[in-house]
């Protein structure tokens, strides 16, 4: 019988050499006469160990990693893939304890399953919560949502079963069901591993929203920067349509559903949810005026349900397990799991989902090992571009919405970006500014305008002039963008700028001037 | 928003195999619901930029103004008016990637390319964008070269990506 052996096929692991690590397998094994059966399954999310090559054996599937080209002939000269002593080998993967001690719920199938293999999905349990939509009545599916617990996993975090009700209440002829795949945030991609690892189950929470909600048509608005999910997406679309999961008679039921895959273009705003529904309308992506809710008059003037990926991935499981048991994990108002990325300069980087309350330090030293450089951490910024920076006595933090608000900090979509000492957080001050004024949608005055002056006052501040009056005019810069801005860019580039201010203000002394 | 197109609204005049290409690229998709972004990538793909006198044709099919059309256009970071060069390299800014070295990476290839972001060095081999997350945010600093990401960058990696563009140190 043929060795199975899987290579990741993920934009991380191919970042770091998987396509050509498979190659050489392939050409090695082909060279030596070993039968061999390549499978380029999704990321496990250890994206230290990456590209991470898996043998499946009888004790279960033994890894290799991270793995290079080069390595590749010496693996099969020690004996690969028939052996477990070679330096790379990491043993059973299921046994390491980073990816053992996680509640792993909207990742469950990752890096395990070949990700477009509709046989592979159905035997780890994919479609069981559409078939259990499928026999409820919309209302029960709503309110099983409801009393899950489940919040927005884009940022904002509002109840997803208040949002579904409003559009299932709505009396429209069509409504739409909008998934926004539009990851901009730097130091996320849960989003991203989900569609390259697991699409179906995309697929299977978008069908159950649309049951829920009375809607047929659905998009996905996905950014243009991840070319290997969408290849991965719309492959897993036709599949699917094919199977007769999507189309005009979903899976014998006489109702119709159907998903359209759409490009973003470049544009971080479009993350905004008004802001993707005109960039999806084909227009310039600014943000909407609220009210109408998009959940009343959203894309093309209808009733339309916009939910983050994560939060639709969420959704099988809330119907297959009980509303009930998604509400058992978590903390506080935070109920279920988080698929949290620890990013940037960490030793062991990537994808730990958790249920709410696990805390920063846990996150930072026990999963990450600490820093990349091997030098103290000094801030973290939790939850994108817009989000706080950090330092080290706010890290018993425990990962809750609530925590992190009162913190004045946000958890956004779960990114964690970890910075050494050699951070100077004034440049990333003023660089929250930039990047505001590169992505503002400029329909209001506080973000388009604002952004640009900010700019120039954390530059005047960094040379030293006028230090006392540039940092009194940062603060009510802050202050007129925070609470004037139409949307989260201008309302929370400040949060940055501010948390960078109060924890590291040291960094912003000139070298003349102290403030 | 990104800077103004600098090329005239009308552009050059289409020869008519282009116009009969464009034409036949807006046509099947022109009934979609939101159409032109679709279109937009369509054209881009087709011809690497999305010819200023595309515009025209477009707003017709579209029944838009052309004003509408190239709002379109100048809001994306994407859409581009002028080909790019042979290869474009996109380095990542963001946070994760500045984490990890990004700006050292950013100064290296101002200076090894002697062009700033948005520009072409001079034999067209590589033309220069800034990317804000590619989502290789675990395996920072990162840049995308034509399709292709890569990981883990160093200053001799980046060198290396550079030398196998065909560009000259």
């Amino acid at each position: 019988m043929n060795v199975r052996i899987y290579v990741p096929r993920d934009t991380s692991a191919n970042a770091c050499g998987a396509d050509e690590v498979a190659a050489a397998i392939d050409e090695q094994a082909q060279a030596r006469g070993i039968a061999i059966e390549l499978v380029r399954n999704g990321s496990r999310g250890m994206c230290w160990l990456e590209p991470l090559v898996e043998v499946e054996t009888e004790r279960g599937r033994i890894g290799f990693g991270p793995l290079t080209v080069e390595a590749v002939a010496g693996l099969f000269d020690a004996g690969f893939p028939n052996t477990d002593s070679h330096a790379l080998c990491l043993g059973p993967v299921e046994d390491i304890d980073w990816l053992k001690q996680q509640q792993r719920v909207c990742f469950s199938r990752n890096g395990i399953i070949d990700p477009i293999s509709l046989d592979d999905f159905e035997a780890h349990g994919g479609w069981q919560g559409a078939r259990r939509a499928l026999a409820m009545t919309p209302q029960d599916i709503v309110s099983a949502v409801t009393e899950s617990g489940l919040r927005g996993r884009g940022g904002a975090a509002f109840p997803c079963g208040i949002k579904w009700q409003t559009v299932h209440d709505q009396p429209a002829a069509q409504k739409f069901i909008v998934c926004n795949a539009d990851e901009g945030d730097s130091g996320t991609f849960s989003d991203r591993m989900i569609l390259e690892g697991d699409p179906y189950r995309l697929i299977e929470g978008m069908l159950i929203a649309g049951i829920a909600c009375g809607a047929t048509q659905a998009y996905v608005y996905l950014r243009s920067e991840y070319p290997l999910a969408r290849r991965v997406l719309s492959e897993a679309i036709l599949r699917a349509r094919t199977a007769g999961w999507l189309g005009a008679d979903v899976a014998g039921s006489g109702r119709a559903f159907d998903i359209d895959l759409r490009i973003g273009a470049g544009a971080y705003i479009c993350g905004e949810e008004t802001s993707l529904l005109e960039s999806l309308e084909g227009k310039r992506g600014q943000v909407r005026f609220k009210p109408p809710l998009p959940a009343i008059k959203g894309l093309f003037g209808q009733p339309t349900v916009i939910n983050n990926l994560i939060t639709l991935a969420s959704v099988p499981d809330v119907l297959v397990n009980g509303a009930q048991w998604y509400r058992d994990l978590g903390y506080g108002r935070s109920r279920g799991t988080l698929p949290i990325q620890l990013t940037g300069n960490i030793r062991r980087g990537g994808l730990v989902e958790l249920g709410f309350g696990v805390s920063l330090r846990e996150l930072l030293y026990d999963y990450g090992g600490g820093s990349a450089s091997g030098r103290p951490i000094r801030a973290v910024q939790v939850g994108g571009p817009l989000g706080a920076y950090l330092p080290e006595s706010q890290f018993d933090t425990v990962i809750d919405y609530e925590a992190f608000a009162a913190i004045d900090a946000m958890l956004g979509h779960g990114g964690i970006v970890v910075f050494d000492d050699t951070v100077d957080m004034a440049e990333q001050a003023r660089f929250a500014m930039e990047f505001c004024a590169i992505e503002s949608c400029g329909k209001c005055t506080p973000c388009r305008i604002g952004s640009r002056r900010g700019v120039e006052v954390i530059d005047r501040l960094r040379q030293g002039v006028d230090a006392q009056a540039n940092r009194v005019l940062l603060d009510s810069l802050c202050d007129t963008m925070q609470h004037g801005s139409l949307c989260a860019l201008g309302g929370l580039t400040p949060l940055p700028v501010k948390s960078a201010l109060r924890h590291f203000s040291e960094d912003f002394h000139s070298t003349k001037v102290q403030l | 928003m990104k800077p103004a197109a600098k090329s005239s609204p009308a552009g050059n005049p289409l020869d008519a195999d282009t116009r009969s290409r464009i034409e036949q690229i807006i046509q099947p998709m022109s009934g979609l619901p939101g159409a032109l972004l679709p279109i937009l990538h369509a054209i881009q793909d087709a011809f690497g930029h999305v010819p200023a006198a595309s515009v025209p044709l477009i707003a017709n099919a579209l029944n838009l103004s052309r004003a509408e059309v190239h709002g379109v256009i100048s809001f994306y970071h994407d859409f581009r008016s002028t080909p790019p060069g042979r290869h474009v390299l996109k380095l990542c800014r963001a946070e994760a990637c500045q984490a990890m070295g990004a700006r050292a990476l950013e100064a290296q290839l101002v200076s090894r390319l002697g062009i700033g972001f948005h520009e072409t060095t001079a034999d067209g081999s590589i033309t220069l964008e800034p990317v804000y997350c590619l989502g290789n945010c675990a395996c920072a600093p990162t840049a995308m070269l034509d399709d292709k990401v890569h990981g883990r960058l160093t200053l001799q990696r980046l060198d290396a990506l550079i030398d196998g563009c065909g560009k000259a140190s």
